[in-house]
């Protein structure tokens, strides 16, 4: 007998995986914010993440790193990934290589590292929490923001930038009013692969010694203490402002999804 | 203006990329003010390269670019009073189509005058009003018969619309000079022939000068007041459509520009040029026995009975081609192509005449190659990138080689050749190609071939050094062609070079 597939059949494996590993968990995190200790159905939880100062501090202060570490991310990423883009370097695709080189290199590893050069440079680490976890984020995602910039730069066609140029722009007025604008899809993908895991990536934070709160370390601490329904609460406010940051985001690189995909 | 009416002149223009690609050379050109000048020819002959010069997208590795009497050839584009159409458009596609056609006017300053309250007038460099901008973006929309799209996205058009945006965003600065890249490559047939015309008359109203880049000859003898034909980086010809068309300076002008029989011709008396076999009276006045390149076009030629004919030949074949009837007939070895109102039938005897003023005659480019050479250690001869086998006892007169390679000369002196430098000749039509790419001494591309009625000239040129060897061929090979170069041993004529300390 002849093995055959039809196009469904090979839907299965993946269909398994998503009822088994991110529906149902959807549910059950559903459940638990929505029920009390005793299993019945309350709102509590929910009014007491915008009643409770801590929960609402969190997440001011996630927010801030996270943007905080997207903006600084950006600044760095722009000039690099332009020069690259725009550059007839033969070597550019080994600069390139250096850039996201670190994203291959084990996390944990990579923050030690960060932390040992840190901890030379500041004396005690501990003394600049909130710098030191950008400084840990910026290095962590920022591969995340140079490659969808050098790829919307890299389409950019040179001949608009000519005619930019033919029409009376100088360098400034030819990038502010052409280059800029037509690299904002590979901006906003950008800024949206390092806001979201910056929110709440607290390993970071852990091993730079920062013992404030993000989002991950909140729903951890919650979790850890047993309180399953007020850690999914977090959660599922979390997953609706990043749903609502995607949602956003998304109507503007609409135009372009392509930015989005990596060159290596 | 004063009396130098050239609103834009090339003086000695060169320009060569990565070091050693020489896209243009010694390009010379003055254009008058509204002129519309075409550059023509085949695609990577510069005249892109040429119109980027005059854009300021390249600058000059040499020589000088002025407008209107002054020097730009280091201006940036943004400062210079010219406007580029491009190829592709280039038209911004995160701006609508008003935006686009005022992007040049938002960032133009210009200078107005004023009166202040001591009755002095001065000067103040001001950005257009928004009114202004307006009424002349409307202007614009306007000429190229697009009204009402101002809202329109880019990308929602055709691109013959594209295009016509592309033409008012660069007409709207008012440009002193309207640069036009192969504007209507992408266009259909239909529709470029239709934009050709509009072309044509958008430029008799705005009297901008334009100067337009193609490949397509039809277009360039319909539209343009000037035709410079470019090959390989250099101008071929200038002149208006009617003097390209009908006094080709040569026969690269003559085969690219429509088409046309070319023949070896020898000058056998005053006036008198033979070729195809016969003799005919001339226009073109050439020494006596000078080797000439006889143009003639199809349309000069007319049929008529075989008595009559200065030539007589077979019809081989005759194709409908809506207007006239293209004949091929045969004199001898000789194909003659023909077009003809009236069809002849296949393989019918007809007679063919041709008047004086229907026959062109140029200067032979190529008669003979010529190569600075040098001896290699085994007797060899190094020229145009390959080694060929050669006879160097040519170069002593009475000298023959001993046992070992060494030269003997008649006075009995001993010689080393190896290292001496020479200079080779060899005819046309002593070079032969090969499939075989190691059988010959050096290998090339054809980058060129034009049909003499009996046999095909062809430009071998090598990949290493771009030398060039012309021969002559009866075989039908293709351009592009990867093809061995052969010289038999005894047709490579060799000379000693003439050094200055007479040796």
């Amino acid at each position: 007998m002849k093995l055959r597939f039809n196009r469904k059949q090979l839907c299965i494996p993946y269909a398994v995986f998503l009822v088994f590993f991110v529906l149902a968990p959807l549910f059950v995190i559903l459940y638990y914010a929505f029920t009390d200790g005793q299993g019945k159905i309350s709102f509590s939880n929910f009014a007491n993440f915008f009643t409770n100062t801590n929960t609402l501090g969190t997440l001011l202060y996630s927010f801030s790193l996270a943007i905080v570490t997207t903006l600084v991310c950006l600044v760095i990423a722009y000039p690099t990934a332009y020069i690259l883009a725009r550059s007839n370097l033969k070597k550019k695709y080994v600069l390139l290589l250096l850039f996201i080189l670190p994203m291959w290199i084990n996390f944990t590893l990579r923050i030690t590292a960060l932390k040992e050069i840190l901890s030379l440079l500041e004396g005690n680490i501990s003394a600049y929490p909130f710098l030191n976890s950008v400084i840990g984020m910026t290095y962590d995602f920022m591969p995340f923001m140079i490659l969808p910039l050098y790829t919307s730069l890299l389409k950019l066609d040179k001949s608009l930038l000519e005619a930019a140029s033919d029409l009376g722009g100088n360098k400034l007025t030819v990038f502010l009013r052409v280059t800029l604008p037509l690299s904002v899809p590979g901006i906003i993908s950008g800024m949206t692969m390092v806001l979201l895991p910056s929110m709440t990536n607290y390993v970071v934070l852990d091993m730079l010694y920062n013992s404030t709160y993000i989002m991950g370390s909140l729903i951890g601490s919650y979790f850890s203490a047993y309180d399953w329904n007020n850690g999914s609460m977090i959660s599922l406010v979390l997953l609706v402002i990043i749903f609502i940051v995607t949602l956003v985001t998304n109507r503007f690189s609409d135009k372009d999804s392509n930015a989005r995909g990596a060159v290596l | 203006m004063d009396k130098n009416e050239n609103i834009i002149e090339l003086i000695d223009v060169r320009k060569v990329f990565d070091g050693d690609t020489v896209a243009v050379e010694s390009f010379n050109l003055q254009v008058k003010k509204g002129e519309f000048v075409t550059f023509l020819g085949p695609s990577g002959c510069g005249k892109t390269t040429t119109l980027r010069m005059i854009a300021g997208f390249e600058l000059p590795t040499s020589g000088k670019i002025l407008l209107n009497g002054e020097d730009i050839s280091k201006l940036p584009p943004n400062k210079r009073p010219v406007n580029t159409v491009f190829q592709k458009y280039a038209l911004f596609p995160h701006l609508n189509v008003y935006e686009n056609i005022a992007f040049g006017l938002r960032l133009k300053k210009i200078e107005n005058t004023y009166v202040n309250k001591n009755g002095e007038t001065y000067v103040k460099r001001e950005k257009l009003t928004k009114s202004e901008i307006d009424k002349k973006v409307r202007k614009a929309l306007e000429i190229v018969d697009l009204e009402g799209f101002e809202k329109r996205g880019v990308s929602t058009l055709s691109g013959g619309q594209q295009q016509r945006i592309a033409i008012a965003r660069a007409i709207v600065n008012e440009p002193e000079i309207l640069l036009l890249d192969e504007p209507l490559g992408a266009l259909d047939l239909k529709m470029r022939k239709e934009m050709q015309i509009e072309l044509k008359k958008m430029h008799k109203k705005l009297g901008i000068t334009f100067i337009y880049v193609t490949h397509d000859q039809e277009e360039a003898l319909t539209m343009s007041d000037k035709v410079v034909v470019i090959n390989d980086g250099e101008i071929q010809q200038t002149g208006t459509p009617t003097e390209i068309y009908n006094e080709p300076i040569n026969t690269f002008v003559a085969d690219f520009i429509g088409e046309s029989n070319i023949f070896n011709g020898t000058l056998v008396g005053k006036l008198k040029v033979k070729f195809c076999g016969a003799t005919f009276n001339c226009l073109d006045d050439y020494e006596i026995n000078q080797l000439v390149d006889v143009v003639v076009r199809p349309e000069d030629i007319k049929i008529c009975t075989p008595e009559e004919g200065q030539l007589k030949g077979r019809v081989i074949s005759s194709v409908f081609k809506g207007v006239h009837y293209e004949i091929t007939v045969g004199i001898g070895k000789f194909e003659i192509i023909i077009h003809s109102t009236t069809d002849a039938p296949v393989g019918g005897i007809i007679g063919l005449r041709i008047e004086p003023d229907g026959i062109h005659l140029m200067e032979k480019v190529y008669t003979v190659n010529k190569y600075d050479g040098v001896i290699t250690k085994t007797n060899k001869v190094e020229f145009g990138d390959g080694e060929f086998e050669c006879d160097v006892t040519c170069l002593y007169a009475g000298s023959h080689l001993d046992e070992e390679g060494y030269l003997v000369t008649a006075q009995g002196e001993k010689l080393d050749l190896t290292g001496t430098e020479v200079d080779v000749e060899v005819d046309t039509h002593d070079i032969m190609m090969s499939d075989d790419l190691s059988s010959g001494g050096a290998q090339g591309n054809i980058i060129s071939m034009i049909y003499k009625g009996d046999h095909y000239r062809y430009i071998v040129r090598t990949e290493d050094n771009e030398e060039d060897y012309v021969l002559s061929c009866p075989d039908m090979w293709n351009t592009g062609d990867l093809v061995g170069i052969i010289i038999p041993k005894e047709k490579i004529k060799l000379s000693l070079k003439v050094t200055e300390d007479g040796k």
